[in-house]
C-alpha cells in the first residue's frame, strides 16, 4: 500500500544542503499500524510529509497504492491527499470559530461529496463525540478536540491516516482514549502510522520503525502484533 | 458548489472581525460615496444647465458686440465691449434666410411706482418677436406690437412677479406705471415662468419697446451717433442651419461694420449650442475633477483592503496550511480570499452606494433660490459603482490571496 523505494530528501538553506532522509525503504501494507519513532532530527517529520503527500522527495520513488506519487504536482498531491489520506496533527489545527461539525465536514468541501453534515455527525459518532457536534473547540478539551480532528481525518474513507505526534499535547488519560481509537480504526482495516517520539505510545503499534540520522534503524513487530498481551 | 462554500467562508471570516472589516469597509464607503455624489450632483448640475438652454431653445444665435482689442474672451464684456451693432443691423440680418425670429434687446435695472408701491426689475427694450422667440404667454392683455415699435409708445408689459408687487390682486393692464418720472401704461402681463439658471427670474422682467427705451430712458449711441443694441438674439428655423447662418450673419455684420478680411470682428456670434458646449465643458471638468479626489479616497480604501488582506492572511497561515493539507489547491485558497476581498470591497461600496443616495436625494430637495438642482443616482452611475468596488476588491485582493495560495502547507502548519 505504501510502498518508499531509497526515498532522500535534501534542503538547500541558501548553499548549504541539508539530508533529511538518505534511502529509506520500506513498505507499509493495508491495515498495519506503524509507529514510526526517533529522536528529533532523525527524519521522521520528513518522512511523515513525504508519505503524507505534502512534500515531494529528491530522490527515491513513493507508490501509494500502486500507483507513482513521487513526481506528481501540487494540485495532483493535493487530489490525493484529500482522497487517500488523513491527518491528524499534534496541536490539533481546529478552526476556532466553527461548530465541531463544520470542521469535521471541512475536507469534504474540497474534496466535495454530499450528505456532509450527516456524514459528519456519523464520524463523530465513529470517535465518541455524537453529543458534541455543535460545541465549539474552546468548548471542548484537548481529547476531545483531537478526536474531533481525528473525525475530521476519517470522513473522506481515507486508505491511511497520518498523526504526527498526535498525543503530544494531551494528558495520559487523554492520551489513552486517542491511541485506543487508533487501535480501534486500525482493526476496522484503516491503515495507521502514527509519528511518534513516545515510546509507550508505540508499543501499542504492531509496527515500530525507527529512524536515525535520515536512514531506518530498525524495523520490528511489537508485542502487540506477535500477539502478546500489550 | 465550491463557490457557495468559499462565500460562507468569507462571510464567516469578516463576521468573526467585524470592527475590523468595519474599519477596512469605511474606506470605500467613503471612496464610493464621494464618488457617486459628485458624480451625481455634477450630472444633475449639467442638467439643469442644458434644461434652460432648451427651454430657450437650441436654435438661437446670440449676436453680441465685441472689442476687437481686448484679448480671448474678455473681448464680450460687457465692459470692454464697444457699442457697435445698430437697428439697422438687425433689420439687415432679418432679411437673412431660414431666420424666422429676431430680437434685439438692451437691458438696465429700472425702479417702477404706482402710488406708494415700488419695486425694482430689469427691463428689456425689444420687439414683438420677444414674446415668441423667448416662449412667454400671456397673463393677461397682450403683448408689445410693431405699432408700438413704429410709434415708440409708452407702454410695457410686466412679468407676473411685478404685477403682484405693485397691484396685489388687481389686473394691472390699463393701469399706469412709472419709471424713471415717466408714465408708461401696462398693456399685458407675463404668464409666471418661475428662475432660469442663474437665479434671474423670468417673473420679475418688464418688457418695452426698444424705440421707447432709446428715445426715453436710456439712450446708448454707438461711436457714429446711431441708436446702439446690446444683443440680439436670432432665431432660425432647425438647428442644422445654424453654422449657415451664423456665416450669413458675420458676413453682413463686417460688410456692414467695414471690417476687412483678416481684421478682428467688433461682434462676436454665438450659438446656444456653443455657449450649452462651453457650459458642459466646464460642468464636465468640474465633475471630472471632483471625481478624481473622490477616486483618491477609493485608492485609499483600497490600500486598506490590501493591507487587512495580508494581515488577514499572516494570522491565519495555520488556518491556510490545514486547508491545504487537507486537500485545498492553490486555486482554492486563491479564490477564497478574492472573494473575501471582494466582498470587503462590495459591501462597502454599496454602503457607500445607498449613502450617496440618500445624500443626492436630499440635495435634490435644497431649494437654490427657487430652483434644484436634480442630482440623479442613475443606473449607469449604480453599475459603475458596483463594478469599481468589485474591481477594487479583486485588484486589492490579489497579492494577498496569491500569497496564501503560495504557501507550503508544512511551513504553514507549523508557523507561529
Amino acid at each position: 500500500m505504501i510502498e518508499l523505494e531509497n526515498i532522500t530528501k535534501i534542503y538547500r538553506m541558501g548553499k548549504v544542503e541539508v539530508p533529511a532522509l538518505r534511502g529509506v525503504t520500506l513498505n507499509i501494507e493495508q491495515g498495519e499500524m506503524v509507529a514510526i519513532i526517533g529522536a528529533s532530527g532523525s527524519g521522521k517529520s520528513t518522512l511523515m510529509n513525504i508519505i503524507g503527500c505534502l512534500d515531494k522527495p529528491t530522490l527515491g520513488t513513493y507508490l501509494l497504492e500502486g500507483a507513482d506519487v513521487s513526481r506528481l504536482n501540487d494540485n495532483k498531491l493535493a487530489e490525493i491527499r484529500s482522497k487517500k489520506l488523513g491527518f491528524v496533527f499534534q496541536d490539533y489545527n481546529l478552526l476556532s470559530r466553527a461548530s465541531a461539525a463544520a470542521n469535521v465536514e471541512l475536507p469534504l468541501v474540497y474534496g466535495g461529496g454530499g450528505n456532509r453534515h450527516k456524514r459528519a455527525l456519523e464520524a463523530l459518532e465513529r470517535v465518541g463525540l455524537a453529543g458534541r457536534s455543535n460545541h465549539r473547540p474552546t468548548e471542548l478539551s484537548g481529547g476531545e478536540q483531537q478526536r474531533v480532528a481525528i473525525a475530521r481525518a476519517l470522513i473522506n474513507n481515507p486508505s491511511v491516516i497520518l498523526a504526527d505526534e498526535p498525543t503530544g499535547n494531551l494528558d495520559s488519560a487523554s492520551t489513552d482514549e486517542i491511541v485506543s481509537i487508533f487501535r480501534q480504526l486500525n482493526q476496522e482495516g484503516i491503515t495507521v502510522v502514527i509519528v511518534t517520539h513516545e515510546m509507550d505510545i508505540a508499543q501499542q503499534t504492531r509496527r515500530i520503525i525507527r529512524l536515525y540520522d535520515g536512514k531506518v534503524a530498525s524495523d520490528e513487530k511489537t508485542a502487540v502484533s506477535r500477539g502478546d498481551k500489550a | 458548489m465550491k463557490f457557495i462554500e468559499f462565500f460562507k467562508i468569507a462571510v464567516q471570516s469578516l463576521l468573526s472581525n467585524k470592527l475590523r472589516s468595519a474599519l477596512t469597509m469605511l474606506g470605500m464607503i467613503i471612496g464610493v460615496g464621494s464618488v457617486i455624489i459628485l458624480m451625481s450632483v455634477g450630472a444633475g448640475l449639467q442638467n439643469m444647465i442644458t434644461s434652460t438652454f432648451e427651454e430657450l431653445g437650441t436654435n438661437l444665435l446670440m449676436v453680441q458686440p465685441a472689442n476687437p482689442e481686448a484679448p480671448g474672451i474678455a473681448a464680450m464684456a460687457p465692459g470692454y465691449a464697444t457699442a457697435s451693432i445698430t437697428l439697422d443691423d438687425v433689420e439687415a440680418i432679418e432679411r437673412v434666410r431660414s431666420v424666422t425670429g429676431i430680437v434685439p434687446a438692451n437691458e438696465n435695472f429700472v425702479k417702477l411706482k404706482v402710488g406708494n408701491e415700488e419695486t425694482t426689475a430689469v427691463i428689456h427694450g425689444s420687439n414683438s418677436d420677444y414674446q415668441r422667440v423667448y416662449g412667454f404667454e400671456m397673463a393677461s392683455g397682450q403683448f408689445i406690437s410693431e405699432v408700438n415699435l413704429a410709434r415708440r409708445d409708452m407702454v410695457v408689459v410686466i412679468g407676473s412677479k411685478v404685477a403682484e408687487d405693485l397691484f396685489g390682486d388687481d389686473d394691472p393692464v390699463g393701469q399706469q406705471v412709472r419709471i424713471r418720472d415717466k408714465r408708461f401704461t401696462i398693456i399685458g402681463v407675463l404668464a409666471p415662468r418661475g428662475l432660469s439658471m442663474f437665479g434671474f427670474s423670468w417673473d420679475e422682467l418688464v418688457v418695452t419697446p426698444i424705440t421707447t427705451y432709446q428715445a426715453r430712458l436710456f439712450s446708448q449711441k454707438t461711436p457714429s451717433g446711431e441708436d446702439a443694441v446690446q444683443s440680439i438674439s436670432v432665431q432660425v428655423t432647425s438647428a442644422e442651419v445654424m453654422d449657415e447662418v451664423k456665416e450669413e450673419i458675420e458676413n453682413i455684420l463686417r460688410r456692414r461694420h467695414k471690417i476687412d478680411e483678416g481684421e478682428d470682428d467688433d461682434f462676436s456670434v454665438l450659438s446656444m449650442e456653443q455657449m450649452l458646449g462651453t457650459f458642459e465643458t466646464i460642468t464636465l471638468a468640474l465633475t471630472v475633477f471632483l471625481g478624481m479626489i473622490g477616486a483618491i479616497s477609493l485608492l485609499v480604501g483600497s490600500i486598506g483592503i490590501m493591507n487587512i488582506m495580508l494581515v488577514s492572511v499572516t494570522e491565519r497561515t495555520r488556518e491556510i496550511g490545514l486547508r491545504k493539507a487537507i486537500g485545498a489547491k492553490r486555486r482554492d485558497i486563491l479564490m477564497q480570499f478574492l472573494l473575501e476581498a471582494a466582498m470587503l470591497s462590495l459591501v462597502g461600496g454599496a454602503i457607500g452606494l445607498a449613502i450617496a443616495w440618500g445624500v443626492s436625494w436630499g440635495v435634490s430637495q435644497i431649494d437654490l433660490g427657487g430652483f434644484t438642482i436634480n442630482a440623479v443616482v442613475s443606473p449607469l452611475i449604480v453599475t459603475v459603482a458596483v463594478l469599481v468596488s468589485v474591481f477594487i476588491g479583486l485588484a486589492s485582493g490579489i497579492y494577498p490571496a496569491m500569497r496564501a495560495a503560495g504557501l507550503n502547507p508544512i511551513d504553514a502548519l507549523h508557523y507561529g
